[in-house]
């Protein structure tokens, strides 16, 4: 075979040709890069220190204070309120949505008419934005004309006065919010659904499993992991649910939907607002994200270590 | 039961789930939408009215008029543009080197776009804010604001939230799948990376670029938390904040003017949904089932 003098190893032509490769590489992904050194891991860092100064935004400087921050935020009265509120939102909206979401999807994937249809109907509300939403639900919780009102009223049932009583707020709260992204965990419960192997079911039917049987034994297990995924992503997206409770409640009526994400933006870029104390709030967020996507991570592990 | 009248009667019963599913999402559409052609009286009338009387447009007019919602709509235009544009591009520019170009530390950058992935906007704020005002991007001031103004706030709001971590591992997952011999037939040809991307890569990838362009357009334009920080002139305000403003503190809120300004902010988004929705939709559960 001859040898032709382009396959012969030459160190400062592959170093040439590297030198415009990587220089390529850099140069399509720097922007982005740079974009996420800047505005994530870089702050992500400086949130960190923020956490144990006083911050004078009109100087522009810190001072270190030590614990100050963090000792003024665990005594104030509020954060165990604002810490329950926002377990029981979370708890509560992704409860409701993995179990409503999988009971949808299970009638959404029988062979129904209209069924395309009704899919794209439960999706819709996902893309729509969190505030236009929220003024819609207002004027249908409207204690004086809102639809639920009107419904009831024939019935002799009267509503609760929803988002101005503390005792329904969080109620009328959880109800907008599973109304919004049910639609988000049907889509991929349907898909998950559609990804189990049929000759299962069949296998299942043959050996004389019953369908609750085959539910157990069949669906829950094939559909484990998207179970899995749809229960963490649930859990950071409920931690997002800022818009509507900015627009419905403000976070009232005395505190009763205050939640970390709201208590965060209220003490940061409130009245009598402080760097500080808003750094240690989104400390507080930031592990309690981390926790959970650690477990996702090591759930993942395991998974593919099964495989 | 028979077996067959069983399944007649499942099927009636899944059927009769599909409805109340139906009346459950839909009926607040709904009243959204007949909300906002009724009048005040039609509202405010003791006994329902789930059709208005008669079909006006007034409070369309008024919602634009009395909240300046044109000035809302060139903020949240600009500003979702902007967003959006620079997602695609760098979101193809990043996975295609990912995938195609050679680099020694290819990977790492692949693990550390995945780890943004993984921190939530929300948790820095506070810094990212600190940063904009540094840069001078915080416009303070009252009054009417200039070109320069506007162009400075929409620059605020666009540049924290720019860079992309999940378009550009859904690409990178797709550009995966598109056979070397492409790429390796427009090496022959002597073209070089930026063309090979430009002709091979982005027409085989066209679904997929467009599934991410469409999850950023919503993202920008339904976009909150970070745009309401970092305005503080109701010049600079976008759609999704200035519709607030419509519902009045003392209870008296016109409804149908509100339904009307709550149609100006989604409508754009429904529009697009309409003629890409199965697009997107499969492109998001694949991502999760396969991903």
């Amino acid at each position: 075979m001859m040898q032709t003098p382009a396959k012969r190893f030459s160190f400062s032509k592959l170093l040439k040709r590297d030198w415009r490769e990587w220089l390529t590489f850099l140069l399509f992904v720097g922007p982005n890069l740079g974009l996420f050194v800047y505005f994530t891991y870089y702050p992500l860092i400086r949130n960190v220190l923020l956490s144990f100064q006083d911050y004078n935004t009109f100087i522009d400087e810190g001072e270190y204070i030590g614990l100050t921050n963090f000792v003024d935020v665990f005594t104030d009265s509020q954060t165990s309120v604002i810490l329950r509120n926002t377990l029981v939102f979370t708890v509560a909206v992704v409860g409701i949505i993995l179990v409503l979401g999988l009971m949808v999807a299970l009638l959404l994937n029988q062979k129904l008419r209209f069924r395309n249809g009704v899919r794209s109907l439960i999706f819709s509300p996902t893309v729509l934005a969190g505030s236009a939403v929220a003024v819609v639900w207002i004027y249908i919780f409207d204690p004086r004309t809102g639809l639920i009102l009107q419904l009831a009223k024939p019935f002799g049932i009267n509503p609760p006065a929803w988002l101005l009583d503390p005792a329904s707020a969080m109620i009328a709260l959880i109800i907008v919010y599973v109304w919004k992204n049910l639609g988000y965990a049907t889509v991929i419960y349907v898909a998950g659904l559609q990804a189990i192997p049929a000759d299962l079911f069949e296998a299942a039917r043959v050996d004389g499993a019953n369908a609750v049987q085959r539910f157990r034994h069949v669906t829950i297990p094939g559909l484990s992991p998207v179970i899995f995924f749809l229960a963490v992503t649930s859990v950071l997206t409920s931690f997002q649910a800022f818009d509507l409770i900015r627009v419905m409640t403000g976070g009232g009526p005395i505190n009763a939907t205050n939640v970390l994400i709201y208590r965060l933006y209220e003490v940061g870029f409130g009245t009598n607002s402080s760097i500080g104390r808003a750094s240690v709030i989104g400390l507080i967020l930031f592990v309690i994200m981390l926790v959970v996507t650690i477990l996702q991570l090591r759930y993942l592990e395991r998974r593919v270590s099964y495989a | 039961m028979s077996l067959r009248a069983q399944s007649v009667l499942f099927k009636s019963l899944s059927y009769l789930g599909m409805v109340a599913l139906i009346v459950v999402i839909g009926l607040p559409v709904f009243w959204l939408v007949t909300g906002a052609f009724k009048g005040n009286r039609e509202i405010l009338t003791a006994t329902p009215q789930f059709l208005p009387r008669s079909f006006q447009f007034d409070n369309f007019a008024r919602a634009w008029t009395g909240a300046k919602f044109s000035t809302y709509y060139v903020n949240s235009i600009a500003t979702t543009l902007m967003g959006a544009t620079a997602e695609i591009v760098m979101a193809v520019t990043t996975a295609y080197a990912l995938v195609f170009v050679r680099f020694p530390l290819r990977n790492a950058v692949f693990i550390l776009l995945l780890l943004a992935l993984m921190v939530p906007e929300q948790v820095v704020i506070v810094p990212n804010f600190l940063s904009i005002a540094r840069m001078g991007l915080l416009v303070t001031k009252g009054g009417s604001l200039e070109i320069a103004d506007f162009v400075r706030g929409w620059l605020a709001i666009f540049l924290p939230g720019a860079s992309i971590a999940f378009g550009t591992f859904l690409l990178r997952q797709y550009f995966r799948t598109i056979p070397m011999d492409l790429t390796d037939a427009a090496k022959v040809d002597g073209a070089g990376h930026f063309s090979t991307m430009i002709n091979v890569i982005v027409p085989v990838a066209t679904p997929a670029i467009a599934t991410t362009g469409l999850l950023s357009f919503t993202a920008k334009w339904n976009e909150y938390l970070w745009p309401l920080i970092v305005t503080y002139s109701d010049q600079l305000r976008t759609l999704p904040i200035a519709i607030s403003r419509l519902l009045d503190a003392e209870g008296n809120t016109e409804w149908g003017v509100v339904m009307a300004g709550a149609i100006f902010v989604v409508i754009p988004v429904i529009i697009v949904f309409l003629f890409a929705q199965r697009f997107v939709v499969e492109g998001l559960a694949a991502g999760a089932v396969k991903g």
